[in-house]
């Protein structure tokens, strides 16, 4: 690390000033010093929103001779308010694995092999042309991420859909958020959270439904807590089917039978009903009735189609509906008790409390995904809290970027940055902004995710662009799909920072930069957009994925399209997208003003952000009195009648057990970064399956002893966890799939909820042994 | 050349002005308290002839209540060092 003694007397004297302040001053603060010019000092701490998951916190990190050396919250940041969870302290460390990918490589002879950069983009390019030219422009595609920076997923939305005229764009938040999207449509009109993080300090009850905060949002779970600590009065609920860590540092924890929390929520409504607990002022003015399809299907095989159509209905038909879920009739459905749930429809049915209810992928990855978040909507409808500080229905995402990157930017088989495909103004201003002929843009959606790799697995697609992502460890249904993708006549190219399951099929790898060796942007749960920066430099050939997706355009004749410099780019191509959200429902604000603030909520009008949507006093387009829910034609939001289906695959005598799937506190998703941070490493080594004590026993199975989880897929071996962090409920376990040595999703099923496409990691059928 | 650091005490109400105004002057660098109503000032200039002018800028300030050097460091302490 160079310093000149000049820094370092500056520094001395700076670290002599703050030990001097707090002495006199203890718990004296300095964190905001990447406002200041410490450009002669040894740490430069520069802002930017953390890598991991959807929460985006807001991190300082400290850099020092090109190289990033320290991180700590950034206390501007209102998300997390300077503090970070284990894998935000850490993050850094994820730069600096000894395996980056830094180089170019191409499979020769079977082998990956490293080759200049430019040889590796020609190929790709001439790979594609060669494509289309044999098989048509749908035979290409390009599978993306909730992790892509928000100019990465725009410029590929641009050359796939705009230039080459295909709409094989989907990304990985398909598998992670899409029935949240498609929950919000149906029952708003528009996509992504009316409320916001503020709703945490005004709420007086949270209830959070297959959720394990604890672990998957810890800042926010600790901002609860906090609450709960300094208020006293403050209650929350666990709603889940395994308890958890969030169980435990709850108030109360339910547990309900897999699948049955549509048969709970429906409980729930009739309770508010039977209890006269509806509040009619907000119901007759501004909520409507409907109904849709039934018995809609998992879409299990290849080429399944469905279209839901909705039918409009009334109250008492409503009313009529949940006759058939009164509590006592739930309890044997689900196992939550009469009582239990008479205690949840009373806690959002009293008016004196303020409820906000949390979830992430226990009712997202759930074959009826799109229903059970129609159905929480419908218990805040009912009672009319909804869009009011602390009255929030609130979808927590994933990634960090899954809404500002996928949703906003619109990187999914139908979407285009403003609107669907299926429209012509969507695709005549696309045209128009993307400077192509509106006749590119193919109005007809090809591929969702899982119907892409079955595509390549057919032979339908050719050739697939994978970043940002690593489907060859969370692909449910896995071998089929790892099958398909090294048939002979695939071509596989993988932009990657580290060797992956994925990385392992390409066939050509393109070193990525990653995070803030470049500067994007991520947009996070509550409508924020966050700018980074880049802070250190680009280690060997490595290149953000947007220039390589810029390279590629080039070489195949797009350079009237993509005409940005490589210093420049970022900001231009953020001067271009947000063309696309200019209107009061969807203003983002200007590049200039992301730059300087730790994160900007949308609609951005007038200088001012958003907070809660749909509500006149806080959202400049809404509309009248009270509420305006904008986002329908008929400014009501939509209460839906959904009904209690069985999942796509229950346990049976010959496949025993449910497989529930998910992650831990300390890595992320297929653990390809986290597994390189060696603090999270030691902290988790491996991966494990849960199970239940008594099951555990019957069975012989003792506390990591190898046990063999098998389904009618695959099966795979790995230690038991009896009593560990989590605990399911007997006839249940519970395996991570961080891990890539024990492959989980070779044995997950690849069933889908109809509406949102959004396979059910959370349930199939399995069978245990010891192994 | 001359190394000093401070705590900057401002006058009531005026940390953002004291703010703004050091981060103004030439020769200095300023580190806020988040939580307290004090700033930390680090100067460096390039003479004694510049530190007194600089020192002048400093004594003019409305925004500032009042200065407590914490660290100080010049060239002639090293060449005194050196001697011995």
């Amino acid at each position: 690390m160079d310093i000149s003694r000049r820094e370092f007397i500056k520094l001395v004297a700076a670290q002599s000033a703050a030990a001097t302040a707090g002495v006199l001053f203890p718990g004296i603060s300095f964190g905001a010093w990447e406002k200041l010019d410490l450009s002669s000092g040894r740490i430069k701490w520069k802002k930017t929103p953390c890598r991991f998951c959807g929460t985006g916190c807001g991190l300082l990190v400290g850099v020092a001779g090109g190289r990033a050396v320290a991180v700590k919250g950034d206390p501007n940041c209102s998300v997390n308010k300077g503090l970070c969870c284990v894998k935000g302290y850490h993050s850094i460390q994820v730069l600096y694995g000894k395996d980056r990918v830094t180089e170019a490589l191409v499979r020769k002879n079977d082998k990956l092999v490293e080759v200049p950069l430019k040889e590796a983009l020609d190929l790709v390019a001439a790979k594609m042309k060669e494509t289309i030219k044999d098989h048509g422009k749908d035979a290409v595609a390009i599978y993306g991420s909730g992790q892509w920076s928000i100019p990465d997923g725009y410029v590929a939305s641009k050359l796939f859909k705009g230039c080459i005229g295909t709409n094989n764009v989907e990304a990985n938040a398909r598998l992670c958020m899409a029935s949240a999207v498609t929950g919000f449509l149906t029952s708003f009109g528009l996509d992504e959270p009316m409320g916001c993080y503020d709703d945490i300090d005004h709420a007086d009850v949270f209830i959070t439904w297959g959720n394990n905060m604890a672990e998957m949002h810890p800042v926010l779970f600790s901002r609860m807590l906090a609450n709960r600590k300094s208020k006293g009065h403050i209650k929350i609920i666990d709603f889940a089917t395994r308890t958890t860590r969030s169980s435990q540092a709850s108030d109360k924890s339910i547990l309900f039978r897999p699948q049955t929390d549509l048969a709970v929520a429906n409980a729930i409504c009739y309770e508010i009903i039977h209890n006269k607990w509806v509040n009619w002022d907000f119901v007759n003015k501004h909520v409507s009735f409907h109904k849709g399809k039934t018995n809609i299907g998992y879409g299990i095989e290849d080429h399944f189609k469905f279209k839901d159509k909705a039918e409009t209905v009334d109250f008492e038909q409503f009313k009529a509906f949940l006759k058939d879920y009164t509590p006592e009739k739930v309890e044997k459905i689900s196992g939550v008790s009469a009582q239990d749930i008479k205690y949840l429809a009373a806690l959002y049915g009293n008016p004196d409390k303020k409820v906000t209810s949390f979830w992430c992928m226990g009712p997202n990855q759930h074959t009826r995904g799109t229903w059970i978040n129609n159905l929480i909507y419908n218990i805040h409808l009912l009672v009319g809290k909804i869009s009011t500080p602390g009255n929030s229905p609130f979808s927590l995402t994933g990634q960090p970027s899954a809404c500002g990157t996928v949703r906003e930017v619109g990187t999914l088989t139908h979407k285009l940055p403003h609107g669907v495909v299926m429209k012509e103004k969507a695709r005549q201003l696309a045209a128009k902004i993307w400077n192509v002929p509106v006749t590119n843009i193919d109005p007809k959606p090809t591929y969702h995710t899982v119907e892409m790799f079955r595509a390549l697995d057919r032979g339908d697609i050719r050739l697939m662009w994978i970043q940002a992502t690593n489907p060859m460890v969370t692909m449910p249904n896995l071998n089929r799909y790892r099958d398909g993708a090294q048939k002979e006549d695939r071509f596989v190219v993988v932009s990657e920072i580290y060797p992956t399951p994925t990385y392992d099929i390409a066939d050509v790898v393109l070193p990525s930069a990653l995070w803030i060796e470049r500067e994007g942007f991520f947009g996070n749960s509550e409508r924020r957009t966050q700018h980074n920066e880049q802070l250190t430099p680009t280690p060997g050939n490595t290149m953000c994925n947007s220039w390589q997706l810029i390279e590629v355009a080039r070489r195949l004749g797009y350079e009237k399209q993509f005409p940005w410099g490589r210093e420049t780019h970022i900001e231009d191509i953020w001067n271009e997208y947000i063309q696309f959200h200019d209107n009061p429902k969807h203003r983002m604000a200007p590049y200039k003003v992301l730059q300087a603030r730790s994160g900007v909520q949308w609609p951005f009008v007038n200088g001012m952000e958003t907070k809660w949507r749909f509500n006149p006093k806080y959202d400049p387009a809404a509309k009248g009195e009270g509420f305006d829910f904008y986002g329908k034609p008929d400014h009501r939001a939509w209460i839906w009648l959904r009904p209690y289906e069985p999942a796509a695959e229950s346990p049976d005598s010959e496949y025993p057990f449910w497989l529930n799937t998910g992650r831990v506190l300390e890595h992320w998703h297929s653990g390809s970064m986290t597994r390189r941070i060696p603090i999270l490493h030691r902290a988790v080594p491996s991966s494990y399956v849960e199970i239940n004590a008594d099951d555990a026993a019957r069975l012989g199975i003792v506390n990591g002893s190898k046990v063999k989880i098998s389904s009618r897929r695959g099966s795979v071996k790995m230690p038991a966890s009896i009593n560990g962090r989590g605990i399911p409920p007997k006839g249940m376990v519970f395996v991570p799939f961080f891990d890539e040595k024990h492959l989980i999703n070779e044995v997950t099923l690849d069933a889908f909820c109809p509406i949102s496409k959004q396979p059910d990691y959370k349930k199939c059928a399995v069978k245990v042994e010891r192994g | 050349m001359p190394f000093f650091s401070y705590l900057a005490y401002p006058k009531p109400g005026a940390k953002q002005a004291l703010l703004n105004d050091l981060t103004t002057l030439d020769h200095c660098e300023v580190m806020v308290a988040e939580n307290e109503e004090i700033l930390i000032l680090v100067t460096d200039t390039a003479d004694e002839k510049k530190e007194k002018e600089l020192q002048k800028k400093l004594n003019k300030l409305k925004s500032l209540q009042s200065l407590g050097m914490t660290f100080g460091h010049t060239d002639e302490q090293t060449k005194d060092r050196q001697k011995e």
